[in-house]
């Protein structure tokens, strides 16, 4: 168990070197993907409902003020050492970057346009689906993408709870067995899989608004 | 909510009732509109907008125009008074139906960013419920109407001139054939020439369709240019006069209403005046290949010079008579603009003469053919006749 490659992996871990990259994935993917999913409903009712906005915001704050080490051994008692309590604090976290981003995202669709749709007869409702939210896309994805990156570099600290930390678990080896090249697996890996989601956003931002090309030039 | 006291049937008086009655007419009685922090945005105004026609409400800013157009289809809810739509109260029916029958413009178009301009015009269409399809062919029509090429369908806004937004905006307002099309300052930021496209374009759709318009504008001229009928109002939302543009003109109501039509009051209302009876004298037109003999005979006592023209007839310019009657052809001196008579104002006719360096207008037919020339003299017995005759255009 002397040196080894890039793609080695310590057989404490029981796991392949793209056996933990598929973990990282979904230990990042799971709570963005949740994240969105209870953002819309908060961000609707906070456009809906104004004065909800801030302490929503103030809430969401305060969990982020959480430090992630904390609020995992707090979920351990009820969750063990599992991904579940890894992905609740994830999912918790992101949610001070998406809501904001979906309702300012909403709220930032030009006066005239929102004008014109309440004069062509667009309820409420319909037309926070069909104008305001279509128009938000970019700037939820710009929230996805912040949420996403931080999400992808969290995930290591589960290491600490039990080795739930994915890639991350290779930084308690590195640590264990003196071999930092494990140290610079992990981080390398985890950097390139940050980049490549964040790609993988902005791709997808690119194809699900093609009017917005350019947007910003005029 | 007052106005529920009213008595219903009696909402529209004079010769042309029963005429209107089967068509929209939309009666603001007595509407105001008062804001929680005391300002009164309109105040008890009252106007009666005649079916398929043009009305302009216009004014300075702070005069409640935007306000009063807004309560026509309730995106701003009247204090007091009452707006009805064909003799139905417009809070009695449900308020995205009674939107969805009202083509709405606006200045910046506000179109949806996110939506091509085929399928911004097909919204309205759309929340009726009509299939896609049928929408699609339906703003395929509208492009064409409104003078957009076909291969714009596909185009996003942002990929459109100011101009064309706003020819969009335009089709989308009379996606479902709405009986009102309700214009709030669509023309006023773009430039002057794409301006004037526009509003030529709207009276040409207007003369098509005959809507019952009502539109806001800042602008007199644009006002005095597209009403059928203008409605003057001051700051606080009063109505300072309600009348057909051409009464504007020559009987504003009082200082106010002469302070805001300006100067050139006196010319602009020309612009109604007909060249029909305008008296034009073709004996000074030759040819290019005119000889010296007919060059002398066309020649008047009172005019020095001879219009020449091409041999299709169109005008190229003045030339000496003298000179042209002895042999020398010096150059032609340019005429400045024909009018075309019978399509053109007695505005455009004075302007003509104004221009002509020989002081007298080129007259021409739809073909572009000079048919006379016409002295300012003339033109100023035109003038004379047309104000004691109050024949209006």
């Amino acid at each position: 168990m002397s040196g080894g490659g890039f793609f080695e992996v310590p057989s404490d871990l029981q796991n392949t070197w793209w056996g933990l990259v598929g973990w990282q994935l979904q230990l990042t993917l799971v709570p963005v993907l949740c994240g969105l999913v209870i953002a819309l409903p908060i961000a609707l009712l906070c456009r809906r409902f104004g004065w909800i906005y801030p302490p929503v915001l103030g809430v969401a704050t305060v969990f982020y003020a959480i430090p992630s080490l904390a609020f995992f051994v707090f979920l351990i008692d009820w969750f063990s050492e599992s991904d579940l309590t890894v992905e609740i604090p994830l999912t918790v976290y992101t949610l001070v970057v998406l809501v904001p981003a979906i309702v300012d995202g909403m709220r930032s669709v030009s006066a005239d346009t929102r004008a014109a749709a309440e004069a062509m007869g667009f309820g409420t409702l319909r037309r926070y689906f069909q104008v305001e939210l279509p128009i938000a896309v970019p700037a939820v994805f710009a929230g996805l993408r912040v949420a996403t990156v931080s999400s992808v570099s969290l995930v290591s600290v589960g290491m600490l709870i039990g080795n739930e930390g994915a890639l991350g678990n290779l930084l308690s080896d590195a640590l264990n067995y003196h071999r930092p090249q494990l140290a610079w697996d992990a981080v390398i890996s985890i950097a390139v899989i940050g980049v490549l989601l964040d790609a993988l956003l902005v791709l997808a931002r690119r194809l699900l608004t093609p009017w917005a090309r350019k947007a910003t030039a005029k | 909510m007052g106005g529920r006291c009213h008595k219903p049937g009696h909402l529209v008086v004079g010769p042309a009732e029963a005429r209107r009655a089967l068509h929209t007419v939309i009666v603001i009685d007595a509407v105001t509109k008062r804001y929680p922090d005391g300002t009164t945005a309109v105040d008890r105004l009252t106007l009666e907008i005649p079916d398929g026609s043009i009305t302009v409400l216009v004014g300075p800013s702070g005069c409640g125009k935007t306000t009063t157009l807004r309560m026509i289809n309730r995106m701003v809810e009247p204090t007091e008074g009452r707006i009805l739509l064909n003799g139905q109260d417009v809070r009695e029916a449900p308020v995205n139906a009674l939107r969805r029958s009202m083509g709405y413009v606006i200045q910046h178009a506000g179109l949806f960013p996110h939506r091509t301009v085929m399928d911004n015009i097909a919204t309205v269409p759309r929340l009726l419920g009509w299939d896609k399809h049928r929408a699609r062919e339906r703003a395929r029509e509208l492009m064409e109407r409104v003078g957009l090429d076909a291969s714009f369908a596909k185009r996003y806004p942002y990929q459109l001139s100011g101009g064309q937004q706003q020819r969009v905006g335009v089709a989308r307002a009379l996606a479902a054939d709405p009986p009102v099309l309700l214009m709030d300052e669509p023309f006023s930021a773009v430039d002057p020439i794409v301006r004037k496209g526009l509003q030529d374009e709207l009276l040409r759709i207007q003369a098509d369709l005959g809507k019952t318009v009502v539109f806001v504008t800042h602008d007199i001229d644009e006002a005095i240019k597209l009403g059928d009928m203008v409605a003057v109002l001051r700051e606080g939302g009063r109505l300072a006069q309600y009348a057909p543009p051409a009464r504007l003109l020559s009987a504003p109501a009082d200082e106010f209403v002469e302070d805001f039509l300006g100067v050139d009051r006196g010319i602009r209302h020309l612009s109604f005046f007909g060249t029909e009876e305008l008296e034009l004298t073709a004996e000074p037109i030759v040819t290019e290949d005119a000889t010296a003999e007919q060059v002398r005979a066309a020649t008047l006592a009172e005019l020095p010079y001879v219009l020449v023209t091409d041999a299709e007839g169109r005008p190229r310019g003045w030339s000496d008579a003298l000179d042209r009657a002895t042999g020398t052809e010096g150059e032609l001196l340019p005429y400045g603009r024909a009018f075309t008579v019978g399509r053109d104002s007695l505005r455009a006719a004075l302007d003509s003469a104004v221009l002509s360096p020989t002081g007298w207008a080129v007259a021409v037919d739809e073909q572009g053919r000079a048919v006379g020339v016409a002295a300012q003299e003339a033109i100023a017995a035109a003038i004379r006749s047309a104000h004691t005759a109050g024949v209006l255009r």
